[in-house]
């Protein structure tokens, strides 16, 4: 019979042993004799993600406000304390864990499931708590003799191995990394199943290819070969003999070891195989749950990452509020406080509840959302709220001040409420901000100021969806109406709960449509008949390097670019050349709706694009529902024809465009251009960005690429759709209404934007130690002199709280401008926008 | 065009200060000599000393702008414009308040200590305005740093290449590539020199002046190689030296325009310096003749 527990909790992560030691304490409470839970670790140790942190790592307690409610202890420090602290608990609590317990399937429904573990006996379970993050389990070679004990699935520490013959299976980043630093002090061969690393990172490509073609160095790669079989090979000079396909047929390898860093296998199979459903295929997306964090499989529970929150608090609350809510307590969230301080303003005399409820109910595009994802949306949101001038908005205000006080000693500050007057700016034209306003009551007054057109918008409608979308500044004015209450949600909430939910995504990409053909054809267009065309025109996403059209085609459509930028490209004899970027907002292949139908240039993804693909027919429709957009339409026509001619017969214009575009200056809002031929190297630039920024450079002139004059030095670009925003567990990088891209204190350390910026701009640093004073230094030679120290050696206090991301902040908020430039001696360094690209050559060779 | 010439900031706007700031002390100047001939004792005098000696103040500050970091007070590029045309007057105000009175006194020690800082400084702006042009040129959009990894590179496979070799190309390759001097002292620096030396035939140091022995040397063994393999490697070895001949100009060229960036301000700053001491001197013994 198979042992059988009230609640199996499958993971040890922050949200698993958190549950494990509220169950342990129920059952402490109930007086049973034997533990009615238990919590399965597939790893031989708890907190498998947070065990492979690097040693010393400082782990932060996000957010700051938010109270911590578990058995378990949690607050900031260094990883190995809190580790340690876990397992302590784990052991006093008297939590049943069992490590090394592979969970492999799910079975039954609530009540009687049965979970299969790769090894031993199936337990039975009445309820399942999946607290398994979304790391997954490394995946494994694939082919018999993958679990012998040679066979290792990560590396910790190269140096622990030496005179050994090692065998590195993979041609990913981590792979390469570990052969690398194996190959100081062993023979290493390295298995790629590919002719090339295609997947590595520039930097560790010329390492390992340098490396394979150094006669002096023990490191080999077998190309387009993969592993066969292990058998262990007790009695010979080598423990293992590993059997390869490789091109030329089979092969044996003897060796001592084998390193095989294959990534990981998401857990959606697994999570899937149980019957939970995902709400579509995205990678990304995310099981949907009720507010009692129960999937659509009746008894199992869902928290923690794979839930959708990836902090470790968070988690951690969820663990115990799940074991909780499965003994029948229904139990507030703990952050149930901060959807109070939120409310506090409303005019509603209502319970925090039954205002979400209401919220919910009068926007119909959030009314079948899970009231989980809808919960949580809310929390992530600024409210605001409108009233008229005078007492009200004065009580009102003093209200929201005075909580303010109260929770000032919070740091961060949990989010209160924003009170406006009637009548006040919501957001104005040229602005950026890329949040998304959903109106939950009242009215709000949408003006366009280039074609004068002014839409009325009530309870349940939306707006800011042009700027989420394609991450330009804001295209209109919105003014607050008359007792309007706004729920303004954050750009990556947004995107998180539009790739989970199809229906969001639907609706606002609707939306967008609509209002961006009203923009661009027919402002003054009923919206009921651009909702007839919106939905016959097609979104179409393209790769950057991906063609949208080709030169000598005949055209049938045109399109609005969504996001991004696209690079127009005509041929010439046998080169093409630059004649034009185009970048969100406006058309490409006009001409051939227009015109000649005959594509008279080629069009390029710049960067990722977007793109709104109109046909003939609908074009027809637009240019009849909008006579009066007509003339700008044609004139805009003609003056792209006379440019495109000009660049045309300018080619060098055109070869240093697209010479931006390549490094992906066609996704940038703001960047660092140094005229070559006005550098005269002094790195002033840099010292004045470490002056500014705590004794930290965050530019790198000298690295960069170069063309012509034009050299790029490493810098943020503040991009439109900023890379380094999309992953950030804290949400501690922000843009400012001006544009600046910049990171607040709230930042964990945890590195998610340094990997997820494409252009190296972002770097780990600890805090710089103070020096002398400039006087001090010029006159009697003390300390290093302005600029960043090389090599700094950060003090105690700094290194304790571990390296925290930096990036530019283009100086926001600093009166004189960025320090980059106006310290340059020479006037080389230029911070530009898109629209300088073409002036940036201009006079050079007219 | 937006990058703008530090001659050309704010379009001139300094060069017509100066210009208008030089008319203004010829006047001066001209209406001297009623009662005593144009010197720095007539009031015109006095009224020129004191305007070049609020300009050497003025142009000294710029060291401390240059590191103010936070300030507000307009560009540094805009400070180093007028730093340029005002230091150039400068010149004159002073010769036109000396009038050209010299003597082995304090006061010509300023006026020459001011005429040394000037045109050091003319230099210096030569340098900063035509050498940046050069350099990027020269680098073709390397970094120094990437042409030195290359050059390692070069020199490992060189070096691989060379151990195939008969005995005598070995030795002359391998001590070719290990007494390769790039750099060496500041006038070898700024010179651009080259004191590369190898071990030619028969043992013996010979100089290796821009690598061209060294490749002359394995050049003549091609047509003499034994064997079709041997000479596809001597041959591939000439390829190998001659683009690391190119290398090595470059860093040269490279190492020596950015000596000429950096060395005149050796000269500048010292002097300026020496120069406000003997200006402090000879304002506080000019109160002596009063």
């Amino acid at each position: 019979m198979a042992e059988h527990f009230r609640i199996a909790i499958i993971g040890s992560g922050p949200g698993g042993l958190s549950a494990g030691g509220r169950a342990a304490a129920r059952d402490r409470e109930s007086g049973a004799s034997t533990p009615q839970h238990v919590l399965l670790e597939a790893y031989d140790l708890p907190a498998k993600t947070i065990q492979r942190y690097q040693l010393g790592k400082h782990v932060m307690a996000q957010p700051g406000y938010l109270d911590l409610r578990s058995d378990c202890r949690f607050e900031e420090g260094k990883r190995e304390a809190i580790l340690q602290s876990w397992s302590d608990d784990l052991e006093q609590l008297g939590v049943n864990v069992r490590y090394g317990c592979e969970v492999v399937g799910i079975s039954g429904s609530k009540g009687e499931f049965r979970i299969d573990l790769a090894r031993g006996e199936p337990l039975t379970a009445e309820h399942v708590v999946l607290a398994i993050g979304l790391e997954g389990n490394p995946r494994k070679l694939g082919v018999p003799g993958e679990d012998l004990a040679r066979v290792q699935y990560h590396l910790e520490d190269p140096k622990a191995f030496s005179d050994e013959t090692i065998v590195v299976v993979g041609a990913g980043d981590s792979a390469i990394e570990n052969a690398l630093g194996l190959a100081e002090q062993n023979k290493v061969i390295i298995l790629n199943r590919r002719d090339e690393f295609s997947r590595a990172k520039e930097g560790n490509l010329m390492l390992v290819l340098s490396a394979i073609s150094d006669p002096r160095r023990e490191f080999s790669c077998l190309y387009g070969t993969s592993p066969k079989r292990v058998v262990e090979t007790p009695n010979e000079a080598k423990p293992l003999l590993l059997t390869v396909e490789t091109p030329e047929g089979e092969q044996d390898i003897a060796c001592d070891r084998i390193i095989a860093r294959l990534g990981a296998v998401p857990p959606r199979r697994f999570v899937e195989g149980i019957g939970i459903e995902f709400p579509n295929d995205k990678p990304t997306a995310l099981p949907e749950l009720s507010r009692q964090y129960e999937s659509n499989v009746d008894g199992v529970y869902v928290v923690g990452s794979l839930a959708g929150y990836p902090l470790i608090k968070q988690a951690m609350n969820q663990g115990y509020d799940v074991v909780e809510f499965i003994n029948g307590n229904d139990v507030e969230p703990a952050d149930h406080p901060l959807l109070e301080y939120q409310f506090r303003a409303l005019p509603y005399s209502r319970s925090v509840d039954d205002v979400i409820e209401m919220f919910q109910r009068r926007v119909p595009m959030f009314s079948e959302l899970n009231a989980l994802a809808f919960r949580e949306l809310v929390i992530e949101s600024n409210i605001l709220v409108a009233y008229p001038d005078g007492e009200l908005y004065k009580d009102a205000a003093a209200g929201v001040e005075e909580l303010e006080r109260s929770l000032a000693h919070l740091s961060p500050a949990p989010r209160t409420p924003r009170v406006i007057r009637e009548g006040e700016v919501v957001f104005d034209v040229g602005e950026f901000g890329t949040s998304f306003f959903t109106i939950v009551d009242g009215e709000v007054r949408l003006e366009d100021p280039d074609t004068g057109l002014t839409n009325h918008l009530g309870r349940g409608q939306f707006f800011g969806e042009l700027s989420l979308l394609s991450g330009r500044p804001r295209l209109e004015r919105a003014t607050a109406g008359p007792g309007c209450v706004l729920v303004e949600t954050p750009r990556r909430t947004m995107l998180k709960l539009m790739n989970s939910n199809d229906e969001v995504r639907a609706g606002i990409d609707w939306m967008f449509v609509i209002r961006e053909l009203q923009r661009s054809f027919a402002p003054h267009a009923a919206f009921k008949e651009l909702g007839d065309i919106a939905d016959r025109v097609t979104i179409r996403q393209y790769k950057a390097g991906d063609s949208v059209f080709s030169q000598g085609d005949s055209g049938e459509c045109m399109y609005l670019v969504r996001s991004g930028a696209v690079k127009l490209l005509r041929r010439q004899g046998d080169r093409e050349m630059l004649v034009a970027q185009v970048r969100s907002g406006e058309l490409i292949g006009e001409m051939a709706l227009m015109g000649d139908p005959i594509r008279r240039e080629s069009a390029v993804a710049a960067v990722a694009l977007e793109v709104i693909e109109i046909g003939r027919r609908e074009f027809l429709e637009l240019v009849d529902l909008g006579e009066s957009k007509i003339e700008p339409l044609q004139q805009s026509v003609s003056r792209r024809v006379i440019e495109n001619a000009v660049m045309a017969v300018r080619p060098e214009t055109g070869s240093v465009v697209d010479f931006l575009m390549q490094e992906g200056l066609g996704e940038a809002t703001n960047v660092l251009i140094i005229d070559a031929d006005l550098c005269i190297g002094c790195d002033n630039c840099e010292k004045a960005c470490a002056e500014t920024h705590n004794g930290i450079s965050r530019l790198d002139r000298e690295s960069g690429p170069t063309f012509a004059n034009v050299h790029i030095p490493v810098s943020c670009r503040h991009c439109e759709q900023p890379h380094c925003m999309k992953d950030c567990p804290p949400n501690a990088i922000h843009r400012s209404a001006t544009g600046e891209v910049y990171i607040d204190d709230s930042c964990i350390g945890c590195g998610n934007c340094e990997a997820n910026c494409p252009y190296d701009v972002i770097k780990m640093s600890y805090e710089a130690p103070g020096k002398p004073s400039l006087l001090s230094w010029l006159l009697f030679g003390r300390g290093t002199g302005p600029g960043e120290a090389e090599g700094f050696e950060p003090e105690p206090v700094a290194r304790e709280k571990g390296k925290k991301a930096k990036k530019c902040d283009a100086c926001v908020g600093v009166a004189s401008g960025p320090a980059c430039v106006t310290a340059c001696p020479t006037g080389a360094a230029l911070r530009i926008g898109p629209e300088q690209y073409i002036d940036l050559v201009g006079g050079r060779f007219s | 065009m937006i990058h703008q010439s530090l001659l050309k900031h704010a379009g001139g706007r300094y060069l017509w200060w100066s210009l208008a700031l030089l008319a203004l002390c010829l006047a001066l100047f001209v209406t001297q000599g009623d009662r005593q001939p144009p010197n720095g004792g007539t009031w015109q005098g006095y009224v020129l000393g004191t305007i070049g000696a609020l300009l050497i103040v003025w142009l000294s500050l710029l060291g401390v702008r240059k590191r103010s970091y936070r300030s507000t007070m307009g560009s540094v590029q805009g400070w180093v414009s007028a730093h340029v045309y005002l230091g150039t007057v400068l010149l004159v105000v002073g010769t036109l308040h000396s009038a050209a009175q010299m003597n082995w006194n304090v006061h010509t020690l300023a006026y020459v200590l001011m005429c040394v800082v000037i045109l050091s400084g003319l230099f210096g702006a030569y340098f900063y305005l035509a050498y940046p042009r050069l350099l990027s040129r020269n680098r073709a959009g390397a970094t120094r740093e990437e042409l030195f990894a290359e050059l390692f590179e070069l020199d490992r496979q060189g070096q691989e290449m060379a151990g195939y070799c008969d005995p005598e190309v070995q030795s002359a390759v391998k001590s070719a590539i290990q007494r390769t001097m790039v750099g060496g002292g500041p006038l070898q620096q700024l010179l651009g020199r080259d004191a590369s030396k190898m071990t030619g035939a028969g043992g013996a140091t010979e100089h290796n002046q821009d690598q061209q022995p060294v490749i002359d040397l394995v050049g003549r063994r091609v047509p003499r190689a034994d064997k079709a393999s041997e000479a596809a490697n001597l041959q591939a070895l000439v390829t190998l030296l001659c683009r690391r001949q190119t290398i090595l100009r470059r860093l040269r060229e490279d190492i020596r325009l950015q000596g000429w960036l950096k060395v005149w301000l050796y000269v500048h700053v010292p002097l300026t310096v020496a120069l406000l001491g003997a200006l402090a001197v000879h304002i506080l013994t000019t109160f002596f003749y009063w």
